[in-house]
């Protein structure tokens, strides 16, 4: 199976640009060069490439939001907040292949015409936002960055920011707000960051993965990765799988991959001989799936059909014996604690789902309560500026869907049946 | 000009239009709470959540412009849904505290609530988030951050009007809140706007609270008495009773604003008036009747103007209105012959202004003044002088300061004049020594116009009867003037003004009508 990202990842010499470079590294960036902008935008659509971040846009035709009009200067935003639950795939692209990354960026503002860029990095991320303050300083060191790369007569700067901490700056317009300063507010649309984004500046942001894919693009063709996947999904993707399974951990597969496999194939099976009990199948915020659903393509339309998400790649693996009531008391609680407060279904519904469902969970569900979480998803779906507030809807909304006993069961008993206990 | 379709009417607005207010210009009421029309728009509180054919979610009334062919339907089951569940979860949080709240009966919650809400509460009470109740925050507001919905209509406020940027939103979630850094009060001459932005009662005023439930006041369209900027306002009162100012909108004016100092002219209704006319007869306060204080000051003046040229004064103010300074000219110069007409500022303060509202004269007409032919300056300064030389002998003076005088120097001025008769609204150092006190009308007591200082005439209108005895400045000034053999026929403020209009070049051609609630510019 061909791979396009982590070909050299277990290798670590190839997070050093030489060590980068010994595999090829930046030829496709030379490549890029000798091409014209339009011509590696065309690429880019060719490719299918579906941005990595969650939402799936297509890069290229995001691309193309930019204004004609080349008089305000244009900028690149690298969103690697990474902040959803059960996601960790970018992190694993900065802290193994760092150039692979800024080879990306370059190519990218190249053709976008930019020539500045900030990788706006989760604060947590402590390690991978050193390792690429190293790479870049040995990029800059060797021309690849800074004034005349390689010659080319363009210029580019890039500059890692890292964010204080909020799972809502990882949300496009709140990104570019924190970027400038400000309080993590996603923005009303219109204006779309194309056309007024980062410092008023026209400004495209793509996901680190999303970017990462980009000199294997130019290398190889934008029809050779989208053959790689799959109908209007091309190339491969990072999916991270966690929980309840044998080998957890990041793999690369071609879009449009069986979910099944993803699970029983690559990542091991379910631990300890269990049954599948459900999988959260694109990060915390996608409705869940019943083991019974999971026979299906990893791709986003598939996905949709069956009324959830690949999103961006986080596949969380639930056994049996797992008290869903508690599993999405934990999710509530997440969204409760992220909700930035802006928009009223948001800020109020975040907390009330939180508050219900954890007193379901301990045991003090009221009649009438599972009804009021349906009710109150409903008033919190598509009702805000940004999707946080369906990002907690879906899944508790979901969850009650598909579990609804286990909710009935904890309000009947007074207690959860699995003996879970909240501490 | 796109032409849609809102609840089925068809509607043709100008381009850039947003949907709510595309739908006000044909009476669709959307409701909202973050929307101000004077802000940036926020599009937070998802109250005006309206449905857009051809789009798959709700769209914000608010934030949303108006396109060719568009179909808005504010009236469906979906919308009625989402704004009644919007308002159910900022009810969660807001304390049903309306009968201690200061904001009852002007809360946009509370009338939301009987159209959208009247449900029962799903929500737990042991599960409300409590947030800090009475906190000072500076200026003239009170914060209780309990009952704050989160609009950040005065986190806007600061940062694009005042740009003082004093409030901000603190945590996340259903724990964010409003507030102040610590030390950091609010720091400005326009907070009290923030009592009147905020849609519920979170930022009350510190001086109206508690004094008067609003639906027992009554309301009438005036102006500022503040400075000479004219800022449009409603004073608003109960019995004889001037309670608070509110801006009123005048986009050429204040928009929707008014400021701190302007907002507390209303006490001046209210505290140390003049309520009934007396005489001051060997040093001793003697009350009298207006039938037979009014013949006296006449006579008095006209004795003087009989004694000699120029021994009769008249220190006009700009405190008056241009129906009243008209009226003032007229009996100096033609019952009263002298050319002791002048004019006195009320004391000028600081003579600050901040290149917004507050303009460093303190007075509302002093355009006014000068456009009817009365000066101040060199010619106030003369006055004083004949004045001070003891040339007067009897002085018609209105208002209670002359000058920048302390009350010392004024009273010492005063007692080179036999016969002091005052007009004045309120207690001051010229009543103090005055021989004859004639008690006038407030700004809230009589109507009239003034000339703001860019030449805009503004009309002010009565909201009550002259408390106690004090009389209408017109009314009063046109019996004396007949007492003097004038034979006006005037009958009110709106006549005088036909009068005035008629021959004053400024104002030719002006009616109440032509001047209206937003008023006019004087001709140049």
């Amino acid at each position: 199976m061909e791979t396009v990202l982590t070909t050299h990842f277990a290798d670590d010499r190839y997070r050093g640009l030489s060590g980068y470079r010994r595999t090829g590294g930046y030829d496709a960036l030379k490549k890029a060069f000798a091409m014209t902008p339009e011509a590696i935008i065309d690429e880019v659509k060719k490719a299918n490439l579906r941005g990595r971040g969650g939402a799936g846009f297509p890069a290229g035709v995001k691309w193309g939001f930019l204004p004609k009009d080349l008089s305000r200067p244009r900028v690149l935003v690298i969103n690697a907040d990474e902040g959803e639950p059960g996601t960790f795939k970018d992190r694993v692209i900065m802290s193994r292949g760092p150039h692979l990354l800024i080879e990306g960026i370059v190519i990218s503002c190249f053709a976008l015409r930019a020539h500045a860029c900030w990788i706006y990095i989760r604060g947590e991320f402590v390690r991978e936002a050193r390792i690429l303050d190293e790479a870049i300083a040995e990029a800059y060191g060797a021309g690849l960055l800074g004034k005349d790369i390689l010659g080319s007569g363009f210029d580019l700067d890039v500059t890692v920011h890292r964010g204080a901490g909020a799972y809502i700056c990882g949300e496009e317009t709140s990104l570019i707000n924190s970027l400038e300063g400000k309080r993590g507010w996603p923005r009303l649309k219109p204006p779309f960051p194309a056309s007024v984004g980062a410092f008023g500046l026209p400004t495209i942001v793509n996901n680190v993965e999303t970017i990462a894919d980009v000199p294997w693009i130019v290398t190889h063709g934008g029809e050779r990765f989208a053959a790689l996947g799959c109908e209007k999904n091309g190339g491969t993707r990072l999916i991270g799988v966690s929980g309840a399974v044998n080998r957890p951990g990041v793999y690369e597969l071609p879009a449009g991959i069986n979910l099944k496999e993803i699970i029983y194939t690559y990542a091991g099976g379910i631990r300890d001989g269990k049954a599948l009990k459900a999988v959260i199948p694109g990060g915390s915020s996608t409705p869940v799936l019943r083991a019974n659903e999971i026979d299906v393509a990893y791709d986003i339309e598939s996905m949709a059909k069956i009324g959830t998400m690949a999103g961006s790649g986080g596949v969380i693996v639930i056994a049996e014996g797992t008290c869903m009531v508690r599993a999405l008391s934990v999710l509530m609680n997440f969204y409760a604690h992220e909700s930035c407060g802006q928009c009223t279904p948001c800020r109020e519904g975040t907390g009330w789902l939180k508050k219900i469902v954890g007193r379901i969970e301990a045991g003090k569900g009221r009649v009438g309560d599972v009804e009021l979480i349906l009710d109150l998803c409903d008033n919190m779906m598509g009702r805000t500026i940004c999707p946080l507030s369906d990002a907690a809807a879906m899944p508790a909304q979901s969850f009650v869907w598909k579990f609804r006993e286990e909710f009935d069961r904890h309000i009947a008993e007074q207690k959860c049946p699995y003996g879970n206990r909240f501490l | 000009m796109p032409n849609l379709t809102i609840n089925g009417i068809a509607v043709a607005v100008p381009d850039g239009t947003t949907i709510l207010n595309a739908a006000k210009t044909i009476g669709v009421h959307v409701p909202h709470y973050c929307y101000h029309p004077r802000l940036s728009i926020a599009g937070n509180c998802r109250m005006c959540l309206v449905e857009v054919e051809k789009f798959p979610k709700l769209q914000t009334a608010c934030s949303t412009v108006v396109t060719e062919g568009m179909i808005v339907r504010t009236d469906t089951e979906k919308v009625r849904k989402a704004v009644t569940g919007v308002l159910e979860l900022i009810l969660i949080h807001h304390p049903i505290d309306c009968p201690i709240c200061d904001q009852a009966g002007e809360c946009g919650l509370q009338n939301y609530y009987m159209t959208y809400g009247l449900h029962k509460s799903r929500y737990a009470l042991e599960d409300k988030v409590h947030k800090k109740k009475v906190q000072d925050i500076g200026g003239q507001i009170v914060l209780d951050a309990e009952r704050c919905i989160l609009c950040s209509r005065c986190v806007r406020f600061l940062d694009e009007v005042t740009q003082t940027r004093e409030l901000h939103i603190f945590s996340r979630g259903d724990h964010s809140e409003i507030s102040v850094f610590p030390g950091r009060p609010l720091s400005n001459d326009y907070t009290g706007n923030l009592a009147d932005i905020c849609p519920v009662g979170a930022l009350t005023s510190k001086d109206f609270r508690f004094k008067c439930r609003v639906w027992f006041l009554k309301g009438a369209e005036s102006i500022c008495t503040g400075c000479s900027n004219g800022c449009n306002v409603e004073a608003h009162f109960k019995g004889d009773i001037l309670y608070r100012l509110k801006p009123r909108e005048n986009e050429a004016v204040n928009r929707s604003w008014m400021c701190d100092f302007g907002r507390l002219e209303y006490k001046k209704a209210n505290d140390a008036r003049l309520l009934a006319p007396f005489v001051r007869e060997g040093g001793a306060e003697k009350a009298v009747s207006w039938g037979a204080l009014v013949p006296r000051v006449a006579l008095e003046l006209s004795r003087a103007a009989e004694a000699g040229p120029d021994a009769a004064a008249v220190i006009a103010s700009p405190q008056l209105s241009n129906e009243e300074l008209y009226l003032a000219r007229r009996i100096a110069t033609e019952l009263l012959g002298t050319r002791n007409l002048a004019f006195t500022h009320r004391a000028p303060g600081d003579g600050f202004e901040d290149g917004f509202l507050i303009r460093a004269d303190k007075n509302p007409n002093s355009r006014g003044a000068r456009l009817l032919g009365i000066p101040d300056g060199a010619a106030f300064d003369a006055l004083v002088e004949r004045i001070a030389a003891g040339t007067v002998r009897a002085l018609l003076v209105f208002g209670n300061v002359v000058g920048s005088f302390t009350e010392a120097e004024t009273a010492a001025l005063l007692s080179k004049v036999p016969f002091v008769a005052q007009v004045g609204t309120n207690d001051g150092p010229v009543s103090k020594v005055a021989t004859a006190v004639m008690p006038s009308a407030s700004f809230a007591e009589r109507g009239g116009t003034f000339t703001s200082h860019a030449g805009r005439v503004q009309r002010f209108r009565a909201g009550f009867a002259p408390r106690g005895k004090a009389r209408n400045t017109v009314d009063l000034l046109v019996e004396l003037a007949n007492r003097m053999g004038a034979g006006w026929t005037f009958a009110g403020e709106a006549s005088v003004f036909h009068a005035l209009s008629a021959t004053e070049a400024p104002f030719a051609g002006m009616t109440y009508e032509s001047v209206g609630s937003q008023g006019q510019e004087c001709k140049p």
